[in-house]
């Protein structure tokens, strides 16, 4: 099987900026079309039967991150399963590689594999999960090296904006989906709404990327919270890893908050939330980002993590089912249990959809070779993926494609300790809820 | 209130660093070892109780009567087998050997037991607490750590100051070939001491388990302070490494009080004051 030379250096021809040079080389291959040969020029090398397609794909398999990757090889097995005979691009069968490259939870070295991919390897196309320590560098680099990418699992500010994105240009190569930090506040402010309290929040925001965000006073949770007509109590920013949470307990406990939310790491919330017992502090709602996500750590809570409220991207009861495999939500979480034994978790959804976007991009770009013309297939996806549709041009920038998002509850009891209910979908009436909010007793 | 309450939280966290610190002070006192690895021991100890925890189905503090053996024949094993050939006038080998040792263990902890972020369950003693009246409370699990800290340290003084193994050790630690005249075996003593380092990094491994989550990343977070209760209370001083944790913890306690942002700031400047003022430490034993 030879491999395809990718013609990322195509720009033998230097004219200007790259988006005439792109222009010059869209035009020229239609030019081409028409003076039948011609087009041997700007195509090196054309498509053969059985070149294969390389895909690159990096996430987190270890480090603090790792979580976010278990489900990776589950995943990557099913789609490996599915495209054994390859991508049919207009009537000629490639054979697909996926590398699978380890960020280590670093986002040098996430920079460094995707270097390694793009001028090593000669990927045709690189997706990245999991976090902006993740999806950043290797969308920088891919952007750069004009390598067609698609990233998810991280909101999406903080990939658009910490990358020094302009909301009017965008970027060229460099697609992402998944929600922002809107959704959020829409989602907890909505399960807020379903119980009466004296709407006095306590917020717990550390002094890190995501805490930075969700306590900005113009663009987090503080703006919002106020035209709401909640009271929000931020004692600060505190540093992670913290030991002792009774200065925000005490200014907690002093404001008579009912409501505490905030972006913790797990760690931190364990030991916020213990001292909290210790030192009688006892809220009718906890809506937590990040600590709560996976089952794991809401099992470290004991007993006293049922009712924590969190944001649901994903779950097996979301109405939605795979465009490769036609597998449901349900099914693709099953599937990963039955494997390894193990509840599902929210990324693993996002991570099967990540090659629904790559496989639909590639079967539609005419030549998955052509970095161009694979970006353009990535601008114009339109499917209705696992984790529900993903279109660019509708989101907020053009290059953010925006997931439903609902809210939901960790609850004792079922097939493991605790399961996830979804309790608000005000934001994607769609999504079936389950329950409705229920305060922490 | 709140300041009494912050400041009296503020010395039940400073007890946790203590216990921290003690096997570094312990090991440093005897050997002169910085152990870099020593942050990864603790969260060692913390999953091989969790181990023996799902296995026998017992109480994570009942596991200790397991973990502290265990961890301390490993340590013995450890100086034997590895750490005593890098003890010698150059302070580098036995740095970078542990710090690859603290490597090995998270990546041998990651393949072992996932990446999850674990916790013992210690069931009603997790959350119980004692009021002690006007909005204080004492939380029960602090306290157990600030007793064990203080039984801990007070036990390990016994040893060294009244028994002829602490004997031994001091003779070793002030003049490691005068004490071989003696007939005692330099490589035997530093082992038992890494033993007993480690029977103190299970203890502080396990309530630090059962306090908060850990997973195999975490260590190297928990080296910081623990270097800084030492460092503070005095090279080779067990009770001046209570104290520095004390310190450290009351530090952090005011600062969070005016600002979370000042938390970990404020530990870091009554570091640099102690520094300022006395550059041994406030109770130094040994001329580092």
């Amino acid at each position: 099987m030879s491999k395809l030379i990718g013609k990322r250096k195509s720009g033998l021809i230097e004219i200007g900026g790259s988006l005439s040079r792109r222009r010059f080389i869209k035009a020229s291959a239609l030019g081409a079309a028409g003076l039948a040969g011609a087009g041997t020029l700007t195509r090196p090398r054309l498509a053969r039967a059985n070149d294969t397609i390389t895909i690159g794909y990096v996430s987190p398999q270890t480090g603090p991150l790792a979580p976010f990757a278990e489900a990776d090889d589950y995943i990557l097995a099913g789609i490996r399963e599915v495209l054994a005979d390859g991508i049919d691009v207009d009537g000629t069968m490639h054979p697909v590689e996926i590398l699978v490259r380890d960020s280590q939870s670093n986002p040098s070295r996430a920079s460094e594999v995707a270097a390694d991919l793009i001028l090593g390897d000669e990927v045709n196309m690189i997706v990245v999960s999991s976090t902006p320590e993740t999806t950043n560098p290797v969308s920088d680099q891919c952007e750069i090296n004009e390598v067609p990418c698609v990233s998810t699992v991280a909101p999406w500010q903080p990939w658009f904006f910490t990358r020094g994105g302009d909301p009017e240009a965008g970027f060229e190569f460099t697609y992402h989906f998944f929600w922002g930090l809107e959704d959020v506040i829409a989602v907890f402010t909505d399960m807020w709404s379903q119980l009466e309290t004296n709407q006095s929040v306590g917020g717990l925001f550390p002094n890190d990327g995501d805490g930075n965000a969700w306590g900005d006073p113009e663009l987090g949770f503080p703006p919002v919270l106020a035209n709401l007509g909640y009271t929000l109590t931020d004692p600060g920013r505190y540093q992670n890893l913290t030991d002792d949470f009774t200065a925000q307990i005490s200014a907690f406990k002093d404001a008579s908050a009912e409501i505490v939310t905030g972006v913790v790491i797990p760690p931190d919330w364990t030991t916020f939330w213990t001292q909290s017992a210790q030192q009688g502090f006892r809220p009718k709602i906890a809506s937590i980002g990040k600590a709560l996500l996976f089952p794991v750590a809401v099992e470290a809570l004991g007993d006293t993590g049922n009712n924590l409220s969190s944001e649901v991207w994903w779950s097996p009861s979301h109405p939605f089912s795979s465009s490769l495999t036609g597998q449901s939500a349900a099914e693709v979480a099953e599937g990963y249990t039955s494997a390894t034994g193990r509840q599902w978790t929210q990324p693993i959804g996002f991570a099967h959809a990540l090659f629904e976007v790559a496989v639909d991009a590639l079967r539609r770009s005419g030549d998955p070779t052509d970095y161009y013309a694979v970006t353009d297939a990535v601008a114009t996806t339109d499917i209705n993926s696992v984790v529900g549709p993903i279109r660019w041009g509708d989101g907020p920038v053009r290059n953010v494609a925006k997931t439903p998002l609902v809210g939901g509850q960790w609850r004792l009891g079922g097939e493991f300790p605790y399961e996830l209910v979804i309790t608000s979908n005000e934001q994607a009436p769609e999504i079936p809820t389950a329950s409705t909010m229920e305060p922490i007793s | 209130m709140d300041w009494v309450n912050a400041i009296v939280q503020g010395i039940f966290v400073g007890g946790l660093y203590a216990l921290f610190a003690t096997g570094l002070s312990l090991i440093f006192g005897v050997m002169r070892l910085v152990n870099i690895a020593h942050g990864d021991l603790i969260i060692l100890a913390a999953f091989l109780s969790l181990a023996v925890v799902d296995g026998l189905n017992i109480h994570p503090l009942v596991s200790l009567v397991i973990v502290v053996p265990v961890m301390a024949a490993f340590g013995y094993a450890l100086q034997r087998g590895i750490l005593n050939f890098t003890l010698g006038k150059d302070i580098l080998p036995p740095l970078l050997v542990t710090f690859g040792l603290s490597v090995i263990i998270q990546n041998a902890l990651l393949e072992t037991f996932s990446a999850d972020s674990q916790r013992l369950q210690a069931g009603a003693i997790e959350t119980a607490s004692i009021p002690i009246g006007q909005g204080l409370a004492i939380g029960v699990l602090p306290l157990i750590i600030f007793v064990t800290a203080i039984v801990v340290i007070g036990g390990l003084q016994f040893v060294f100051y009244q028994t002829t193994l602490g004997r031994v050790f001091r003779a070793t630690s002030d003049d490691a070939v005068t004490a071989r005249t003696m007939g005692i075996d330099k490589s035997h003593v530093f082992a038992l001491a890494m033993a007993l380092a480690l029977a103190v990094v299970a203890i502080a491994g396990v309530l630090m388990g059962i306090r908060t989550n850990f997973d195999p990343a975490v260590g190297p977070a928990r080296l910081l302070f623990a270097f800084e209760a030492v460092i503070m209370g005095g090279l080779g001083n067990l009770w001046g490494t209570l104290a520095g944790g004390i310190i450290l913890g009351v530090a952090q306690a005011i600062g969070a009080q005016i600002n979370p942002g000042w938390q970990i700031l404020a530990g870091h400047i009554a570091f640099l004051i102690v520094l300022v003022i006395r550059p041994n430490g406030l109770f130094p034993r040994i001329q580092g």
